[in-house]
């Protein structure tokens, strides 16, 4: 049986074109409603704000709710809304409940969609996949095109330390707004884009304060069955723009009932763990004294491995309490076995997600082909045992702003990218990224 | 066969439906079949006017027969057997099956059957099926399997080719459409979407009927098993998570029962529970209420789409409030509409965290698909 892993982007906005018909339209003045310079003055979205806590708020995932609609359940009230809203006003490109959902049987529980409308173009990639870090380039499709219809509402730490929320807020360009957006290829029912700092254009790679977000999201939305993913250029991420993914499955996804074993505790109470028994290798981070502390650790292990071009995925799930880090092998080593399912293992997938384009597929779907195709991307035991001590060694450089300084000589250095053991590019500030990439952050 | 006397046959109609139903029942268009499941022999109990042409035989050769005597040497056992163990298990079953008239010619036709369960008892009462003669013929060739077109040729192209030099010009003209030729049969006969339709709607049209004049004999029926709310107990946990008034219809049930109306849909209109389940939405209604309104909402479940409407509905104590209604359709695991669901909003109520009224029930909305959409029928 022959295996092969078929690159397939999905259009996930209503004006992402192909580039040849777009790049010579572009210009001013769009029309569009789009969020960029022509369309943002006087534009008004939604506007959420979230407290930020200092402790973990241990109880903030509640599944009863209380009589008083206590104000948790209102992120999810409100995303759902919205997208409810989009849903009937048209601006999904199919009806994803219209898709035909069922678990494959097997131990796993894997589960497969029947969705031949996701993947209605094949479009050539429209960045390398050999390397995680590529500098953002404003000529291709980003999230500052969409238009504002798409967008449901900006997410953003309260300035006061209070939960609220703005029906109708101006989008301020110098506040550097956050940003939800549906995306019109859903996978299920509510799928969005989280896009931090929207406007800034960062490309797509982890940072502290843009991980953070995400995992505030989460915990506000207080939904066990709404998570978040990420995908690393090189791990099926489709667009250089950065953004996360959510939706909600009111089922476990495999990977969350797969059993983990205790690996080590950080100093600063974050736990890590590691996956067994499951087609990819995986870490568990769970735990922290502060919510800073968990989300650090990640972000930190994510950016070890986008500096060392290692692809990964990050799924953040019950309610922010368990954060899945799977690094994935280089696209280039994958076995050239051969299967036709265009199923390309992201996030989703590998959490046990498989969206299926064919009916064929759908059909003979098994617990097997499932756990091939996604060990194919897993890295093999020995590479992973090299990895894992290496983000060890990066997690556990967690220090505070003074010890930086000296750390922050990554930025000017031209360190390869490594693909082995060796030294640990250190260059983590998360204003800088090092490495031969340019680098368009701005802050 | 000794058939069971014909008292008891008659008794297992008339006590259910009364005498009456028989004209509404002779009125419908369509093939069909009542049978007994509790009588010895398990025997039809009523065959509809269409039945009998479409058969060729009289009611008094068919009532209290067993449906066994339209099988023939080239039915399908293992479609058979399908049947039988849907009967077994008290639920539907949809089946391409090949019968035989009086005349001896074979057809293939859509066989649609469905349980019909006393409210009171919980248990089955009767089956109705429905037979839609399969006219555009369908070939399916079933690679592997050993289905009927497998047996058929192997054991029986004999009798198939005997039969086949006999003349079948016997059939009526309009039934030419539906005369089997040695080579189609025995390739299993696949019905058309359309088919497919005419059978639902037949079923629905007799269900209907037969709910209605059970009614009348105060020995009620429906098409499921009555229970404390028809949802299922998962889907009922995950519903009950949402503090906003609404309620679940079944568009496949006759008369588009509701299934499961939230505590909040109680407190605002007054009534309990068991007062509910199982009626049709219209006991909000009256004399006031705008029958244009109704109009929107039914077209709405026909088109399948959401709508909102703000119709004049009344409580259990008679007063009347004005209803910001919002329905929309709900699809399960299948990808298939399971129910559509209603959010009541009273008009000038205010929502404590500056969610419009119209945010907040699609918020709803999505709630409900949201744990709909993981469960299977």
């Amino acid at each position: 049986m022959m295996l092969r892993i078929k690159r397939v982007p999905t259009v996930v906005s209503n004006y992402q074109k192909d580039e040849g018909e777009d790049a010579a339209r572009r210009g001013g003045g769009c029309g569009r409603n789009c969020l960029q310079k022509c369309c943002i003055p006087g534009a008004k979205l939604p506007l959420y704000t979230f407290k930020r806590a200092e402790e973990i708020p241990g109880d903030k995932c509640v599944l009863e709710h209380d009589d008083n609609q206590a104000p948790v359940a209102f992120l999810d009230s409100l995303l759902l809304g919205q997208w409810e809203d989009r849903m009937q006003r048209g601006l999904f490109r199919y009806d994803v409940t219209a898709c035909e959902t069922k678990v494959i049987p097997g131990r796993c529980g894997f589960m497969a969609q029947l969705n031949e409308g996701r993947h209605l173009k094949k479009r050539p990639t429209e960045f390398r996949v050999d390397k995680v870090l590529q500098p953002f380039d404003g000529n291709k499709f980003n999230f500052t095109k969409v238009g504002q219809e798409e967008v449901l509402f900006q997410f953003d730490a309260s300035e006061d330390g209070e939960v609220q929320f703005f029906p109708d807020a101006p989008v301020d360009a110098d506040s550097s707004p956050s940003v939800v957006a549906i995306n019109v290829s859903p996978i299920e029912y509510g799928h969005v884009l989280l896009i931090p700092r929207i406007l800034e254009c960062l490309p797509q790679r982890i940072d502290r304060e843009s991980f953070l977000l995400a995992l505030y999201m989460a915990i506000e939305a207080g939904n066990p069955y709404f998570r978040l993913g990420y995908n690393s250029l090189g791990a099926f991420a489709t667009i250089n723009h950065l953004h996360f993914q959510a939706y909600y499955l009111a089922v476990p996804f495999p990977i969350e009932k797969a059993p983990t074993r205790k690996v080590t505790t950080l100093g600063d109470g974050v736990k890590i763990s590691e996956l067994f028994d499951y087609p990819v290798r995986g870490l568990v981070f769970e735990g922290g004294n502060t919510l800073q502390d968990l989300s650090n650790a990640v972000s930190d292990a994510c950016i070890f491995l986008q500096d060392n071009n290692i692809p990964h995925n990050v799924l953040i799930a019950d309610c922010g309490k368990r954060i899945f880090l799977l690094p994935q092998q280089a696209l280039g080593e994958v076995s050239s076995e051969l299967l036709d399912t265009q199923v390309n293992p992201a996030v989703w997938e590998i959490s046990g997600h498989m969206v299926l384009k064919r009916k064929k597929d759908y059909e003979e779907a098994s617990e097997e082909n499932a756990w091939r195709l996604l060990a194919e991307v897993s890295l093999s035991e020995e590479r992973f045992e090299e990895v894992k001590a290496l983000i060890f060694e990066a997690c556990s450089y967690t220090l505070s702003e003074k010890e930086d300084e000296h750390l922050t000589q990554g930025a000017g250095d031209d360190k390869p990218p490594l693909e082995g053991t060796g030294s640990i590019n250190k260059g983590r500030n998360c204003n800088m990224v090092s490495g031969t990439q340019e680098c368009l952050v701005l802050q | 066969m000794e058939p069971p006397q014909l008292g008891l046959i008659e008794q297992s109609f008339n006590s259910r439906y009364s005498n009456w139903a028989r004209e509404a029942l002779d009125e419908l268009p369509d093939n069909f079949t009542i049978t007994d499941p509790c009588i010895s022999g398990h025997p039809i109990v009523f065959a509809s006017r269409g039945f009998l042409k479409m058969s060729g035989y009289s009611r008094d050769q068919v009532v209290g027969r067993n449906g066994r005597m339209f099988q023939g040497p080239n039915t399908c056992r293992r479609s058979v057997m399908e049947i039988r163990e849907a009967i077994r298990e008290e639920r539907g079953v949809e089946i391409s099956l090949l019968n035989y008239r009086k005349d001896g010619t074979p057809f293939w036709m859509l066989f649609r059957m469905t349980p019909v369960f006393g409210k009171d008892e919980g248990r089955v009462i009767h089956f109705v099926a429905v037979q839609v003669p399969i006219l555009r013929r369908r070939q399916r060739r079933r690679n592997g399997e050993g289905l009927c077109g497998e047996i058929l040729s192997n054991s029986c192209r004999r009798e198939v080719c005997s039969s086949s030099s006999v003349e079948l010009a016997g059939v009526s003209a309009a039934d030419s459409d539906c005369r089997v030729t040695a080579l189609e049969i025995e390739e299993k006969c696949e019905a058309s979407d359309t088919e497919k339709q005419l059978a639902a709607t037949a079923i629905r049209n007799v269900l209907s009927v037969l709910t209605h004049y059970s009614e009348s004999t105060g020995r009620l029926v429906c098409e499921k098993r009555f229970g404390p709310s028809f949802v299922s107990s998962s889907l009922h946990i995950s519903l009950g998570r949402i503090k906003q008034s609404f309620v679940l219809v079944d568009p496949h049930l006759p008369d588009i029962p509701i299934v499961y109306a939230s505590d909040a849909f109680l407190r605002m209109t007054g009534y309990a529970r068991n007062e509910v389940l199982g009626q049709n939405c219209r006991f909000l209604t009256g004399v006031d209420t705008d029958p244009s309104a109704l109009h929107q909402i039914k077209q709405s479940i026909q088109a399948q789409q959401a709508c909102s409407v703000r119709i004049l509905h009344y409580r259990k104590d008679k007063s009347s409030f004005w209803n910001l209604l919002h329905i929309s359709p709900v699809r399960n695991a299948t990808g298939k509409i399971a129910y559509f669901v209603g959010v009541q909003i009273e008009e000038g109520s205010v929502d404590r965290h500056g969610l419009s009224p119209e945010m907040r029930q699609l918020s709803v909305v999505g709630s409900i698909k949201v744990a709909v959409r993981i469960s299977s029928p």
